[in-house]
């Protein structure tokens, strides 16, 4: 009895009881706390399901499988709006990759010093501009030049491609998807030079001390190395795009048809619901918007756990590799 | 041939410099377009004012007709309303779970879990937390459904991950000799949390804050399902329906008259100095915090 190990009483883990129901209460409400946060989660998808449980039962698969949104003959569905977020985020990523990936490994392999640390800070205020700025902008600048200077262009040279069918008005899927790729490159940028700049030294040095020129170590020694990092950065850009709203919602046109061609007036799961929520008027309507936001919810949750995990595997094969 | 081949190899890769110098310039061009757009469009309707008067009535000048510009006293005071409510809602929430992670999780799965769900958390859209929060409302208060208090619950939700994480970190910079040193003296942990290690973490925890205040700020997508139609007449208390800057900058842009659109352009200008202001001033807090660990 007297031979207690000292490790194992209670007084030993590091915390003298003077005031147990003090440490108690305080340690309750923390509990309290982080169970809110751990709540929420559960909260945003059983709420959501709960809300658009009418839709739900009244159309079943039909909601993820018919083409046509009618509220007026009260039917329903998330196709249009799945396929117009799915090409705007795919198109933005298109422009946004190259350009993200290209400036963060000109931040961290070419830049001078004195240039890194205000290019960086530039980069962070491009991603806190409010989407709504950028929307605003985008309508009022981006707008008129596709209409009038790229869309004819577009339309001339590479109509026969089926891709650029229709009038150009400017209000498409094409100018939302350029202003999505705005959204989404400080993000990529941001993710992928922090990677880029985790390289170690040694894998730059072997590469240089065999002849490799600039472009060959950043190409065989650095990006390979970096690989899994940068792609995180990609799936969170997706992410974010994916779930914008207020900058697509001004410049895609709003309608509710399936998009035919890029310069389609359009529309996303969420400017669908940022458009149509606050005047849904017909029955089953706000059901049918809040299944909406229960399938955005569950993407852009499956693509945010997949770019952690990606992340997570990243940071422990690193802690191997640095032995 | 095989100098052919170096030169080649040498030309090939300053391209590439090149390349990538080039989109370093392509990311740069709308940060500045955009800037320039709103400073300039909004720089002539920035005075007094603004600041003192109600959104005016929709207008477009032609001969014989002069238009009210007009003021943003509504949007800005529903702006500072939510702020404070948002930040009321989600800094307790935040801290304490920060907190319970960091202090009493320790390096045990559900410290990392809390890490993971706020990481989670941050990335829903915010569009769909609009929809969670009048999905909620609408069952039990439908009262309040369309008010500046629903509104800031959606801020609150968009806010918690972001002060949670930063929070977290924060408070892991607090080296555990502080911890271990005021154990030994006697003091319970609740104080020792709360007096010392805390106060340590504050300059964080307050960079943190504001960061998620500045985020929350320019959010118009949630408020756009849930404030209701508050901005042409004065505010009427947090249960009433409300108006708020990014609200409003979405309304002005998407209205025919001229006024209001330039008042829009107002509205954006305001947005971006306060969300300005505030990302410095959580630098400022951050580099003074470095200052002081350096011991200056």
């Amino acid at each position: 009895m007297s031979l207690r190990n000292p490790f194992r009483s209670p007084s030993s883990r590091g915390t003298p009881r003077v005031s147990r129901w003090g440490d108690r209460i305080f340690l309750i409400l923390t509990l309290l706390a982080t169970a809110a946060v751990a709540a929420l989660m559960v909260a945003l998808v059983v709420v959501l399901v709960y809300g658009s449980r009418a839709t739900i039962q009244a159309y079943g698969f039909s909601f993820l499988t018919n083409r046509v949104w009618n509220p007026e003959s009260n039917i329903y569905t998330i196709v249009p709006f799945a396929v117009g977020t799915l090409v705007t985020s795919a198109i933005a990523l298109l422009i946004a990759i190259p350009l993200g990936i290209g400036a963060a490994i000109f931040l961290t392999q070419q830049a001078p010093g004195w240039l890194r640390a205000p290019v960086g800070q530039l980069i962070e205020l491009l991603a806190a501009i409010p989407s709504i700025v950028y929307g605003f902008w985008g309508l009022i600048v981006i707008v008129p030049i596709m209409r009038d200077d790229v869309e004819p262009v577009l339309a001339r040279y590479l109509g026969w491609t089926g891709l650029f069918g229709g009038n150009p008005i400017g209000l498409d899927v094409l100018t939302a998807s350029l202003v999505l790729s705005v959204m989404a490159i400080p993000t990529i940028t941001a993710i992928s030079r922090d990677s880029i700049a985790a390289v170690p030294r040694s894998q730059k040095e072997a590469a240089l001390s065999i002849g490799a020129t600039d472009w060959e170590v950043t190409r065989r020694a650095v990006l390979p190395y970096a690989r899994s990092g940068i792609i995180a950065g990609i799936v969170l850009g997706l992410g974010r795009a994916l779930g914008e709203t207020m900058a697509v919602t001004l410049v895609i046109g709003n309608n509710n048809v399936l998009p035919t061609s890029l310069f389609s007036q359009g529309q996303t799961i969420a400017s669908l619901i940022a458009n149509d929520f606050f005047e849904a008027a017909s029955p089953n309507e706000v059901p049918a918007l809040l299944e909406a936001a229960l399938i955005l919810l569950l993407i852009t949750l499956a693509i945010n756990l997949g770019a952690r995990f990606i992340l997570a595997r990243f940071q422990a094969g690193r802690g191997v590799g640095a032995e | 041939m095989k100098f052919d081949r170096a030169a080649r190899r040498k030309v090939f890769s300053n391209g590439m410099t090149v390349l990538t110098g080039l989109s370093i310039v392509a990311i740069m061009v709308p940060l500045v377009a955009v800037i320039y757009q709103v400073v300039s469009l909004g720089g002539p309707v920035f005075n007094v004012a603004l600041f003192t008067q109600g959104i005016p009535y929709p207008c477009t000048p032609h001969p014989g007709v002069t238009c009210h510009q007009g003021g943003l006293v509504v949007p800005i005071e529903g702006t500072l309303l939510l702020m404070g409510l948002s930040a009321l809602f989600s800094v307790p929430i935040g801290v304490g779970a920060a907190i319970f992670a960091v202090e009493f999780g320790g390096e045990r799965r559900s410290a990392r879990i809390i890490g993971l769900v706020a990481d989670v958390l941050s990335g829903v859209p915010s569009i769909v937390v609009g929809a969670f929060v009048y999905a909620l409302l609408v069952i039990y208060y439908p009262s309040i459904v369309f008010s500046t208090l629903s509104g800031s619950f959606a801020l609150a939700v968009i806010m918690v991950p972001i002060v949670t994480r930063t929070c977290e970190e924060a408070l892991r910079t607090v080296p555990n000799s502080v911890r271990e040193a005021a154990l030994a003296l006697g003091i319970s942990r609740w104080k020792v949390t709360l007096r010392i290690v805390l106060v340590s973490a504050l300059p964080g925890i307050v960079t943190g804050i504001l960061l998620s205040v500045a985020r929350a700020t320019g959010e118009a997508a949630p408020l756009l399902i849930l404030l209701g139609n508050g901005c042409e007449h004065p505010l009427q208390g947090i249960t009433q329906e409300g108006c708020a800057l990014p609200l409003w900058i979405y309304e002005g842009a998407t209205s025919p008259d001229q006024n209001l659109i330039a008042l829009a352009w107002g509205a954006a200008l305001l947005l971006l100095v306060l969300i300005l202001v505030l990302s410095v001033v959580s630098r400022m807090t951050l580099d003074r915090m470095a200052r002081r660990m350096r011991g200056e």
